[in-house]
């Protein structure tokens, strides 16, 4: 079964990492606003040091206004790709809606050969509304856009020659995506909602992995739409509800004193887009997964996700929004690569059953795709392997 | 006994109070109309439930939830209350020619669709009866857009209906009743609150996933 194939000894059962928005904010502590070069290059920077204090994961967001910067992920992707070895390079998310199809499997694929495969990619619908006819897209059309262009990728990424027609895009006839992707094996795919049931089920159609961001809302908000995800993964027959690839995210602040953590943060939370100006830290943190305190709270919170939505494949966390400085952030990396990640490295394996799978990586992937065409040469009854099969 | 639905004998009426000051005009209009709602609704037969929701006493938890995106628990579980009844009476003073900032608020963080058919007897206060169009200029158009089904008779209450002064020829107890007798008729044939969709609901079929996804 695809699912246990994605277990392979060397990659981690749960992989730990970072995601970005990307947002340039004033940081309210002494005003100081980073220009585009500096965030640019701060994020830059706090990849490398994500693979550096032993993290798996770096998801870079895509926005088309400010303040947010990242408009081009693969190429800030691509210089992390040669800065570092091991991390996996993804996004978070990358635009289905208002992107062309064709360009995300060029530009994906591509990655890929340049990252040696170190590359998946978190899909999402986008919810600035201007950005959809800026790019030609009418955003009432989000949820059909999200499944007509990922139909359409999910060709592009396996057939070497597509001949297609759909509502939103101009027809195809014997076009081959280039490069094609890395060993004939896609990056793994992510369907990111925030609210959606129907990209939680576009997710579980396609055997793909569904991400909740879990940050900024209560977490029973996402466990519902996990859930459904799960139910859905199973009644599609790519295997067992809690065989599902479920990745979340998360938000923290740290101090090795509890009482540090509140006092350097407030101002930033104070102010911080999204939520700023609204609920007070101790509302917020009570009600929503951000955790601001020592690392032990922070693992005592995350530790404790897996019993509301199940084993799971990848935990990512926010740490650089809101203006933070970036020697702050990357003090933060060193509390979460060193203090908190090995002992939830820890508690996540404890009585985890052998039939959850990995975190998904491009090996593992190639392995379950060799294993399958292997069992088809022998003649033995084909298994289910959605990565294998031909559209 | 399986096949058929039960007649549903009891109606669950949420009221939604937009009044700032303590005590509260506003308040005492809703008050009214729920007595004369309730009492034409018991003549009809049916058991009644009232829900009453001050907003000025979550006004916090609106506006956080504004800037949010998601509400508090406890004002989760009044939301539920409001789009979760079978009827609803809407109060709000006269703020500026319009309802109330307030009001308007909490109705911002409601899902559009979450009182879709829901039967609403609107009722307003002001200083003035000269605002009385507020009804029909402000409050009817906010509830039609939601797709409610806004009772023809609303009430409108001026200071001076309370007693210096009041309308002779209509006075508001008159204009009370008929309201509670014409939305109770309303409210009889409303069974809105059993078949409520829970948007997560796994599929009960096979078939087709939300999305239109077949099974291979």
């Amino acid at each position: 079964m695809y699912a246990n194939a994605l277990n392979s000894e060397s990659a981690p059962a749960v992989q730990f990492g970072i995601f970005t928005v990307g947002d340039v904010t004033t940081d309210p502590t002494n005003g100081e606003t980073p220009s585009e070069r500096d965030r640019i290059k701060a994020i830059l920077a706090i990849a490398q040091k994500a693979e550096e204090v032993g993290l798996d994961v770096f998801a870079l967001g895509e926005h088309h206004n400010p303040p947010f910067v990242p408009s081009s992920p693969t190429t800030m992707l691509g210089y992390i790709a040669a800065k570092t070895e091991r991390l996996i390079l993804s996004t978070a998310t990358t635009l289905i809606t208002t992107n062309d199809p064709v360009k995300i499997a060029e530009d994906y694929a591509m990655l890929q050969h340049v990252a040696d495969g170190r590359v998946d990619m978190t899909l999402g619908r986008g919810n600035t509304g201007p950005v959809y006819p800026w790019f030609g897209q009418d955003i009432r059309q989000g949820i059909p856009l999200a499944i007509e262009h990922y139909a359409l990728l999910h060709r592009l990424l396996r057939e070497d020659v597509v001949d297609w027609s759909g509502k939103f895009r101009t027809p195809l006839q014997g076009f081959t995506s280039t490069p094609r992707p890395l060993d004939g094996v896609p990056p793994f795919v992510w369907h990111g909602s925030i609210r959606s049931p129907e990209i939680a089920e576009q997710a579980a159609f396609y055997g793909d992995g569904f991400f909740a961001n879990n940050i900024f809302w209560p977490k029973e908000h996402y466990m519902r739409l996990i859930g459904y995800y799960r139910q859905r993964f199973e009644h599609y027959g790519h295997g067992s509800a809690d065989q599902a690839i479920v990745g979340l995210g998360g938000q923290a602040f740290m101090a090795k004193n509890s009482q540090d953590a509140v006092k350097t943060f407030r101002p930033y939370f104070d102010n911080a887009p999204v939520y700023g100006h609204g609920p007070s830290l101790e509302e917020f943190t009570e009600q929503t997964p951000l955790t601001v305190g020592s690392p032990q709270e922070v693992i005592d919170r995350y530790a404790g996700m897996r019993e509301h939505f199940g084993d799971y494949q990848r935990q990512l966390f926010l740490m650089d929004h809101a203006g933070l400085p970036l020697k702050t952030v990357l003090e933060q990396l060193d509390l979460l690569g060193e203090e908190v990640v090995p002992v939830l490295r820890k508690e996540f394996a404890k009585n985890r059953p052998a039939h959850i799978p990995n975190g998904p990586t491009h090996a593992a992937l190639v392995a379950a795709r060799d294993a399958a065409q292997d069992a088809e040469l022998a003649g033995a009854t084909r298994t289910a392997a959605p990565v294998a099969q031909e559209a | 006994m399986a096949a058929s639905t039960p007649m549903r004998t009891k109606r669950t009426v949420a009221v939604v109070s937009a009044g700032l000051s303590q005590p509260s005009s506003t308040r005492l209009l809703a008050d009214r109309l729920v007595q004369a709602t309730e009492r034409h609704l018991v003549e009809r037969g049916f058991e009644v439930e009232i829900v009453t929701v001050e907003l000025r006493e979550i006004a916090k938890d609106v506006t956080n939830n504004l800037l949010t995106g998601f509400p508090s628990p406890s004002l989760s579980t009044v939301i539920e209350q409001v789009t979760g009844a079978d009827a609803l009476i809407a109060v709000t003073p006269t703020f500026t020619t319009s309802y109330s900032g307030l009001f308007k608020s909490f109705m911002d963080i409601l899902d559009p669709s979450s009182l879709v058919e829901m039967p609403v007897l609107i009722g307003a206060t002001g200083g003035s009866p000269r605002h009385s169009l507020v009804l029909d200029y402000a409050m009817r158009p906010l509830f039609t857009y939601l797709h409610a089904l806004v009772a023809p008779t609303g009430v409108y209450a001026a200071s001076e209906d309370w007693g210096s002064n009041p309308d002779d020829v209509k006075p508001l107890p008159e204009r009370i009743d008929r309201a509670g007798a014409e939305f109770a008729a309303f409210v009889e044939r409303s069974d809105r609150a059993g078949r409520l969709v829970d948007p997560f609901a796994i599929p009960v079929s096979d078939g087709a996933g939300v999305g239109g996804f077949q099974a291979q």
